[in-house]
């Protein structure tokens, strides 16, 4: 993936951009908001991730007029700034995820890769499929194997949010936003008992298990290879 | 006085209102006193004349029946009476017949009718020669006898003296009166926005705990003194949580702070510096500045809800529903350490909130009571199972319910006006009386040993969440156990939020 990273910590971007490198994407980085800005205008990138403080033009007006010119990237923004509040002014703006600093470095790849496999909304799924695991959407209706697997309302939404991301890593925070729309920190961790029922219900007796922690991140629906 | 305090002295606002209240005041009163003594004197003057027309008609009337003995007779007995009026009666060649009027300027018998100036004469009888002044009406009768009847004037003269003395003794009262409010203005009232601007000039210099002066008048003085207290008051009780946060920075913070740094240096010193010990000691860094920075977000989450910012968002929120919520979220770890956790919601318990804060408050209450509940139902365990008495306690459990205070009102107004209560009940160790109201504090643990994992914040967000809905909390005895309750106020506003954001 190509991403344009608007930060204007130099040493913080230079981490970001040695990590993305690392997991395999190509960076390019601007320090202040109108070289950003020109940047975003001129190429195409993946993804963008916009500090909301920069010097010269703030992060959420780049945003703003990226989206006023018809640009649809997606925009994962970073903030030191991290109430309820400012997340909604930040997404307002047309940001698709945000993310407060500091934050750790697993949890912004697992968000901007989820974000950049999400580019075709008018594309909707009404089955998804992981090996042998269905789960049809419309008649909310869960099989392994054939065979028909009973969810509670909320382990649905669980599973429907990792099948659509399937492949993807999750990570606890992107559960707990997506699937009970909470942003908050939760004391205990609430997700993994939660991902620990669902595992017991879609992959207990069948083989290969589907549903893997991914050490340090999150969590992953995939086929194992 | 120097020009330059008299140039102050005019500039204030007591001698603005004091002059202008002399230049109005004194305008008004020459006014009325004008008016007044020109109205009198018309007045007096119609009525001299008249007295005196009605008296011509008498005597003329009569010199006609009794002819001149008769008319001479009738003068000269009311000549006599105390206060009398003038008479002259003169025949066709200007000679004296009767009356008493003894001097007279020659050319007033020969006009007719009624005088329009007043006319100098001397009364008859009189030993010395003094001049007064009267008005007359002259009148011929038949047979050339002239008759003259005349009042004296002096009555209007005293009349207009009076007013003239009332017009300059009120002159000097109103100066004198103004002079008075000039002083009371400017030592009361002034005094009073001096001594305002004082306590002011010093909470500016830093005297934070310093109030404006208020007395017992209940003015508009006392009454901005009291609002700008009040705001005082809001912007110390903020700097003080300020304050407090940076202490708890200080104390919290640091203390994890020197571990980090500590096994950061000790890993780098030591000799047999091998690569799996340094990942070791790289993962504790990592484990312990996450830890490091969820306090940090805690305290200035607690920090932002306490300084009430009207940017934190509120809509209609069913607490039932948040419980509910939250319950069925916490409901699977429950399960897996062996509680019980129960709850039961009442429809339709509508407040204004943030859905956020509130369910952060929740969960953190039900974090809270699972976790002491789960330990104190161990430790009660473990003792039996030394004791040997062979009675296993009960499980822990935790129940959450969201009820409306007292009975429903007859009337199905859609404004529920009962509070909204929340509680938390556990069946742990319970906080004992004199804890209660310290646990609610930023990094209060109960636990002194610490062991327990917690940052100490959990119940101050609560606190901070409650305050910021208008709610209280009540801390109480489960027998065993705590007993937690959150009691939201009745809003009004809930039920029209929840319509219009329905209606969107």
């Amino acid at each position: 993936m190509r991403i344009l990273i608007i930060e204007d910590d130099i040493e913080a971007a230079a981490y970001l951009a040695k990590g993305l490198k690392e997991a395999g994407h190509h960076c390019e980085h601007a320090a202040d908001g109108d070289q950003g800005y020109d940047m975003a205008a001129k190429s195409g990138y993946d993804v963008m991730i916009i500090d909301r403080m920069l010097p010269k033009r703030d992060g959420l007006s780049i945003i703003e007029q990226r989206r006023a010119e018809g640009d649809e990237t997606p925009v994962l923004i970073l903030s030191a700034l991290g109430e309820v509040d400012d997340r909604v002014t930040g997404l307002r703006a047309g940001g698709d995820d945000y993310l407060t600093k500091p934050y750790a470095f697993t949890e912004l790849l697992a968000r901007i890769e989820v974000m950049a496999r999400r580019r075709n909304p008018g594309e909707v799924e009404t089955t998804y499929r992981v090996a042998d695991l269905e789960l049809d959407r419309l008649s909310h209706t869960v099989k392994r194997a054939g065979e028909s697997i009973l969810l509670q309302p909320r382990e649905f939404r669980l599973l429907e949010y990792l099948m659509k991301n399937a492949g993807q890593v999750v990570t606890r925070t992107m559960l707990l936003e997506n699937v009970w729309d909470y942003h908050f920190d939760p004391q205990t961790n609430v997700i993994d008992v939660h991902i620990s029922r669902l595992r017991a219900k879609i992959d207990k007796g069948f083989d290969p298990a589907l549903l893997q922690t991914v050490r340090g991140s999150g969590y992953s629906l995939r086929e194992p290879d | 006085m120097s020009l330059g305090s008299i140039n102050k002295t005019m500039r204030t606002t007591a001698f603005k209102l004091s002059a202008i209240y002399l230049i109005i005041f004194s305008i008004f009163a020459i006014f009325l006193i004008v008016y007044i003594s020109l109205n009198t004197q018309l007045l007096m003057t119609r009525q001299l004349n008249s007295t005196i027309e009605a008296e011509v008609r008498g005597l003329v009337e009569q010199y006609r029946s009794g002819g001149m003995p008769g008319l001479v007779k009738v003068i000269e007995e009311r000549s006599r009476r105390p206060g009398a009026s003038l008479y002259l009666v003169t025949d066709s060649r200007g000679h004296y017949v009767a009356g008493n009027v003894a001097a007279l300027p020659k050319w007033v018998l020969d006009e007719r009718g009624a005088l329009e100036q007043s006319v100098p004469y001397q009364r008859l009888g009189e030993p010395e020669r003094k001049e007064y002044n009267a008005v007359v009406s002259v009148y011929e009768m038949f047979g050339g006898y002239r008759l003259l009847v005349g009042r004296d004037v002096g009555e209007r003269e005293i009349f207009r003296k009076v007013v003239e003395q009332a017009f300059i003794v009120s002159a000097i009262l109103m100066i004198v009166l103004a002079l008075l409010s000039w002083m009371f203005v400017s030592r009361k009232v002034l005094k009073r926005i001096d001594a305002i601007a004082e306590a002011s000039g010093n909470i500016m210099r830093g005297q934070l705990d310093e109030r404006l002066p208020v007395t017992q008048a209940g003015d508009e003085f006392d009454r901005l003194s009291e609002n700008l207290n009040t705001m005082l008051s809001r912007i110390e009780m903020l700097m003080k949580g300020l304050k407090e946060v940076s202490d708890n920075i200080a104390h919290d913070l640091k203390t994890p702070l020197t571990r980090l740094r500590n096994r950061v240096e000790v890993t780098l010193a030591s000799e047999s510096g091998d690569s799996e010990s340094y990942r070791e000691a790289l993962e504790q860094t990592l484990e312990e500045s996450d830890t490091l920075i969820r306090t940090f977000d805690a305290l200035l989450r607690i920090a932002r809800v306490e300084a009430k910012s009207t940017q934190i968002e509120k809509c209609a929120l069913d607490i039932g529903a948040i419980a509910s919520d939250m319950s069925e979220l916490y409901e699977p770890v429950a399960e897996d350490e062996g509680a019980v956790l129960t709850w039961e919601a009442e429809a339709e318990c509508l407040i204004r909130g943030n859905r956020e804060l509130v369910s952060q408050a929740v969960a953190n209450l039900i974090d809270n009571a699972l976790k002491y509940a789960v330990r104190h139902v161990a430790e009660q365990r473990e003792k039996s199972a030394k004791d040997g008495s062979g009675t296993l306690p009960d499980v822990a459990r935790i129940h959450i319910s969201v009820k409306r205070k007292g009975e429903k009102p007859e009337n199905g107004d859609a404004n529920d006006p009962r509070p909204i209560i929340l509680t938390i009940a556990d069946n742990g160790q319970g906080i004992a009386k004199e804890d209660r109201a310290r646990v609610l504090q930023r990094f209060v643990r109960l636990d002194k040993s610490r062991s327990q994992p917690g940052s100490g914040l959990g119940l101050s967000l609560v606190n901070a969440v409650a305050s910021l809905h208008e709610a209280h909390i009540e801390l109480g005895d489960n027998e065993p156990g705590l007993v937690f309750s959150i009691h939201f106020p009745p809003d009004e506003r809930a039920v029209a939020d929840k319509v219009a954001q329905e209606s969107d």
